[in-house]
C-alpha cells in the first residue's frame, strides 16, 4: 500500500509522476534528455546504467522496468541480465565496462568514484561527455529509486507488465504524452 | 581537480550547469518549484532549504550541504543557528514537530528509500503532516541524493571560503534559481 494515495492503474513510478504533474515535468524532460537524446552511447547501453543503478539500489520497480527497457532496445535480453550479475564478464563493450562500474559507484555515493575508475574509462575511449552523462543518469536513478521505495508505490508482480511498459518506454521515451499509458493495462 | 574539464570559475553544480546547459536547464526548473516557488508547496522555503541540507550534509556533499545551508538562512530570515542544530541533529533543534518527523523520513530516504516505514510516516501524520508534505519531504531528499551524487561523481569544485557559501545563498534566496551566477575566483585550488 502507498503511504500517499496514488491511482491504482499507476504503479511505481508512473503514480508518482501523476500524483505531482509540476515536479514531474522538469524530471521527465531530464529523463528523456539523458536516455533518449543525442548521445554517443545507444539508448540500450543508457539504459543498462539506470538499469545497474537501479539492481545495486534495490530497487524491483526500477530495475525490472529499466532491465525492460534496454531489452527493447538490445538484441538479447541475457545482456541485461548478465550486467546486473557481474559487469566484468558480461557481453559489452570494455568502455560499457568502465562506465558501469563509475555508475555502481555513483548509487551509492559520489564520493566512491575514484580517479582511477575514471582514467579507466578514458583508457577504454570514453568522452568526458560519457562520463558526465554518465554520472547523471546514475545520479538520477538514485533519484528515482528512493522516489519510488520512499512512498512504497506498488510494484506488480507479473513479468507481462515490465514487458508492456518497456514497449512504451521505447516507443514514447519519457515526455508526457496523451494516454501515454493506455497500453499499461493487460 | 574535477574528473572531466569543467569549466573555471564556477563552483560545483554550477560549473556543471555551466558544462551542460540542456541538462541544467530541468535540474534548475525542479529545484524552482521544488524548493522556491512559495505557492507550490505549504512546506515553506526555508523549510523546504532545510530538508535539503539535510539530506547534503548527510551524504557528505560539502558544496550542497553548504550551499543550502546558506539559502535555508536567508529564507529564514538569517537564523544561522537552526541551520547549524539541523545539520547536527535534527530532533534537538528548534524546528516544528512537524518537521522533525519529515526530516527523520528525510534521513531515512537518504539511505535507502526501503528504510521509510508505516511508522515514520505515521509519525509524521500525527504531527499534522499532510500528503502533499509527505511527498515533499520524499521527493526532496531523494533530488538531494541525485544533486550530491552529480556534484562528487565528478568531483566539482568545492570552495572552502564560508564567504563564497553566503553570498551564493543570498542570491539564491532571492532570485530563486533560474539566474545566472556569478563568478569566483579560484584562487585557492
Amino acid at each position: 500500500m502507498p503511504y500517499i494515495p496514488l491511482k491504482e492503474n499507476l504503479p511505481g513510478i508512473t503514480g508518482l509522476l501523476d500524483y505531482r504533474l509540476d515536479t514531474a515535468l522538469p524530471i521527465r524532460q531530464l529523463t528523456h534528455t539523458l536516455l533518449r537524446g543525442k548521445s554517443t552511447l545507444s539508448e540500450g547501453e543508457r539504459e543498462l546504467i539506470a538499469t545497474v543503478v537501479s539492481y545495486g539500489n534495490e530497487c524491483r520497480f526500477c530495475t525490472a522496468a529499466h532491465t525492460a527497457a534496454a531489452n527493447a532496445w538490445l538484441p538479447d535480453p541475457s545482456i541485461a541480465e548478465q550486467v546486473k550479475t557481474d559487469i566484468a564478464t558480461a557481453p559489452v563493450s570494455e568502455k560499457l565496462k568502465t562506465l558501469l562500474f563509475i555508475a555502481k559507484a555513483v548509487g551509492k555515493s559520489g564520493r566512491l568514484v575514484s580517479p582511477e575508475m575514471v582514467a579507466a574509462a578514458r583508457k577504454a575511449g570514453a568522452t568526458d561527455l560519457e562520463i558526465h552523462d554518465t554520472v547523471l543518469i546514475a545520479a538520477l536513478f538514485s533519484l528515482y529509486n528512493r522516489y519510488v521505495d520512499g512512498l512504497a508505490s506498488v510494484t506488480p508482480m507479473e513479468p507481462a507488465f515490465y514487458d508492456r511498459l518497456g514497449h512504451i518506454l521505447r516507443e514514447k521515451g519519457y515526455l508526457p504524452s496523451e494516454d501515454r499509458y493506455a497500453g499499461l493495462a493487460p | 581537480m574535477p574528473h572531466i574539464a569543467l569549466p573555471a570559475g564556477f563552483p560545483g553544480v554550477r560549473s556543471l550547469f555551466m558544462y551542460s546547459p540542456v541538462t541544467a536547464k530541468p535540474l534548475n526548473d525542479l529545484v524552482q518549484t521544488l524548493l522556491h516557488d512559495p505557492n507550490t508547496s505549504t512546506l515553506t522555503p526555508g523549510e523546504r532549504e532545510l530538508i535539503a541540507t539535510y539530506t547534503s550534509s548527510l551524504n557528505e556533499c560539502k558544496y550542497c550541504a553548504n550551499t543550502h545551508g546558506a539559502i535555508a538562512k536567508y529564507q529564514l530570515g538569517g537564523d544561522a543557528d537552526v541551520v547549524k542544530a539541523v545539520m547536527v541533529d535534527p530532533a534537538a533543534a528548534e524546528i516544528t514537530p512537524k518537521l522533525k518527523a519529515l526530516m527523520n523520513i528525510a534521513a531515512k530516504v537518504q539511505q535507502s528509500g526501503r528504510n521509510v516505514n508505516s511508522r515514520d510516516i505515521a509519525a509524521a501524520r500525527e504531527e499534522g503532516a499532510t500528503d502533499n508534505e509527505i511527498h515533499d519531504a520524499v521527493l526532496i531528499a531523494a533530488t538531494f541524493c541525485m544533486f550530491n551524487r552529480y556534484v562528487d561523481g565528478l568531483a566539482t569544485w568545492a570552495p572552502d571560503d564560508p564567504a563564497v557559501y553566503d553570498a551564493i545563498g543570498k542570491q539564491r534566496a532571492s532570485e530563486g534559481y533560474l539566474t545566472q551566477p556569478f563568478k569566483v575566483a579560484q584562487t585557492q585550488q
